[in-house]
């Protein structure tokens, strides 16, 4: 079901839609923020927060307020807040769109979230490139500042808050948050091991909460609705998935875009009613659901969900198309929702070079820190490149299972099964293309990843 | 010649160290700093950075060895990035990467002959859903075709 809401995208397109000024006149700006820190305790706040059923926009899905409850005060540590703003999965394009457009929302959900967590400080933590995007949030801080909504006494209280921008520096890496933590420090972003979880030492060896941009920018909305209220707007609200978020859709469509809509909309919406269809009438080969790292959908899956304690029994025998876009739902047929931005491949694509094009993703991306990761993502690349040159036998076929299995479960953070997954996915689900460029029938010359 | 900050710059990096706990953790803002002024992170620049942090050189040329953005080598006075990445590549960024290499008269990963343009492929700038893109300094150039490539590049090159 389509429901669109306009909290974060209400001013988008305005004319100086990211000022304080447009901000506090069309949303009221920071009236929510002073009211939760003169009004509520931090416990309160925490409590509040899990109503609103947030589930992290970053990829993982998991409950922001509960992730918020993890931080428990240090007897003589400072706690952080850190924003992950390295937006690099592959097919994912909306926090650039708050960054740039709504930006005074993302200050004002650190101030909610560092009193809640009880930090005084928050880091963004944006990818070097978005020049523009780090532009509007150092702006915005700057007029927040000026008002006296950031600084030591925030809000004329006795609550200090400082919100900062950082940068990274071409990594995709840094948007695995243990790994954002290490480049945070000064040092190579390189993933840690958890336990220690950053609730118990994240940066600095403090405790710290790593929440998405969006996440953390819908925080104001929620408290202003009021949580509970905030997160019923979802058609899964029953089902702990509530609100609303940006979606995405790219790829093969007519109309790529962004959205805020409530939680609850179809991937057969998405395609065909926000994003137009797709290009020149064709079908569909496939549907990456949320960045690179989710399993490919193809359009003739249906749901197998026989247990009626099932989440997903209601949809049983019915096309995976036509189920509400859930963490949990998506997970259920074996994908993942991630990002919520969904790549479409339209007939006439070849899966192959897509696989190749994503896997010399990964392969240029890995860390090197774990060797199944580093070593396996070359040489799905390698591979590939190989059967796609029609010089690979089927026992190279078959190592690509191998590769990806053995990549599982084997590295210190999810980059390896965000490899290895989608890489399974397309081995299973287009086998026969892959074995026809084994057998030489087909060529390098017949993939295209432009049929239209 | 030792390395040194320009005045303006050694001011930005003194406002970059009041927000972190740890002087370490001004290691990637300052790199992009020395970057910005000399095109590239030379052994002078490493060794300036350790000494300014108080840090290793082994540690700040780790680094800087590490992170894509910065530069190993001197590059041209411009950089052109094309995103080559599936939501790109589904809308023709194949098209656009030809056409750079064509009008620069390059290959991805050379430098025009007089310096003034370096051309990479880019993983995923997060443009996907105004794709096929390429950055070119700081700046986004989204939705592009050919012609409009051409359109840019002979900005910038004039």
């Amino acid at each position: 079901m389509i429901s669109r809401c306009n909290h974060l995208s209400k001013i988008y397109g305005k004319p100086n839609g990211w000022s304080l000024d447009v901000y506090e006149r069309e949303c009221a700006g920071y009236q929510t923020a002073r009211r939760v820190l003169s009004t509520m305790t931090k416990e309160q706040v925490v409590d509040e927060a899990k109503k609103a059923n947030i589930r992290g926009r970053g990829g993982a899905g998991f409950p922001m307020g509960v992730k918020w409850s993890f931080m428990r005060p240090h007897p003589t540590k400072p706690a952080y807040l850190v924003i992950n703003a390295d937006e690099g999965e592959p097919g994912t394009h909306k926090d650039r769109t708050i960054m740039e457009l709504n930006p005074h929302s993302v200050v004002e959900g650190c101030i909610i979230g560092c009193y809640g967590i009880g930090a005084h400080a928050a880091y963004i933590y944006v990818r070097d490139e978005l020049h523009l995007s780090k532009a509007r949030l150092w702006g915005a801080i700057k007029e927040a500042r000026a008002k006296g909504y950031l600084g030591k006494n925030a809000f004329g209280g006795n609550y200090p808050v400082e919100v900062y921008v950082h940068t990274g520096a071409g990594a995709y890496i840094c948007g695995e948050e243990t790994s954002l933590l290490n480049s945070l420090e000064g040092r190579r972003g390189e993933p840690r091991f958890k336990p220690p979880f950053p609730a118990q030492s994240g940066a600095f060896g403090c405790p710290t909460t790593v929440n998405n941009l969006e996440t953390i920018a819908i925080v104001p909305t929620a408290f202003a609705m009021g949580c509970e209220k905030f997160s019923a707007q979802s058609a899964l609200h029953d089902i702990k998935d509530g609100g609303c978020r940006l979606f995405g859709v790219n790829g093969h469509v007519n109309k790529p875009q962004i959205v805020e809509l409530a939680v609850g909309v179809t991937l057969r919406e998405l395609i065909y009613d926000i994003g137009g269809g797709v290009l020149g009438g064709k079908g569909i080969l496939g549907i990456i659901p949320g960045g690179s790292s989710t399993p490919i959908l193809k359009p003739d899956e249906k749901v197998h969900a026989p247990d009626e304690k099932s989440p997903l029994h209601k949809w049983h025998g019915q096309l995976v198309l036509d189920v509400p876009l859930g963490v949990d739902t998506m997970r259920g047929v074996g994908t993942m929702l991630g990002t919520c931005c969904a790549t479409v491949l339209a007939e006439g694509t070849c899966p192959v070079l897509a696989m190749q094009n994503l896997m010399a993703f990964y392969h240029h991306e890995s860390c090197g820190q774990c060797t199944p990761c580093r070593e396996g993502s070359a040489w799905l690349d390698w591979t590939l490149q190989k059967i796609l040159d029609g010089k690979a036998s089927m026992q190279e076929l078959q190592n690509l299972h191998d590769i990806a299995n053995n990549i599982m479960g084997n590295t210190i953070c999810a980059f390896g099964e965000g490899t290895a997954m989608p890489a399974l996915g397309f081995l299973q689900k287009f086998r026969p293309y892959f074995e026809q460029y084994v057998r030489g029938e087909r060529t390098r010359k017949d993939a295209t990843l432009t049929p239209v | 010649m030792p390395f040194a900050l320009t005045a303006d710059r050694e001011r930005e990096l003194n406002d970059i160290l009041t927000r972190y706990p740890t002087r370490m953790a001004a290691c990637i803002p300052l790199l992009h700093l020395c970057q910005e002024q000399n095109g590239w992170v030379s052994e002078e620049v490493v060794a300036f950075v350790a000494k300014t942090l108080d840090l290793t050189t082994s540690h700040v040329k780790g680094v800087a060895t590490f992170y894509t953005l910065f530069n190993n080598e001197p590059v041209g006075k411009h950089q052109v990035w094309v995103c080559g990445t599936l939501p790109c590549a589904l809308r023709g960024s194949g098209a656009v990467l030809k056409q750079c290499e064509k009008r620069l008269g390059i290959h991805a990963g050379q430098t025009t002959a007089d310096g003034k343009v370096t051309l990479r492929t880019a993983e995923c700038l997060a443009s996907c859903g105004t794709a096929p893109m390429m950055q070119v300094d700081r700046d986004y150039h989204e939705n592009l075709t050919p012609e409009r490539v051409d359109e840019i590049l002979t900005k910038l090159q004039s």
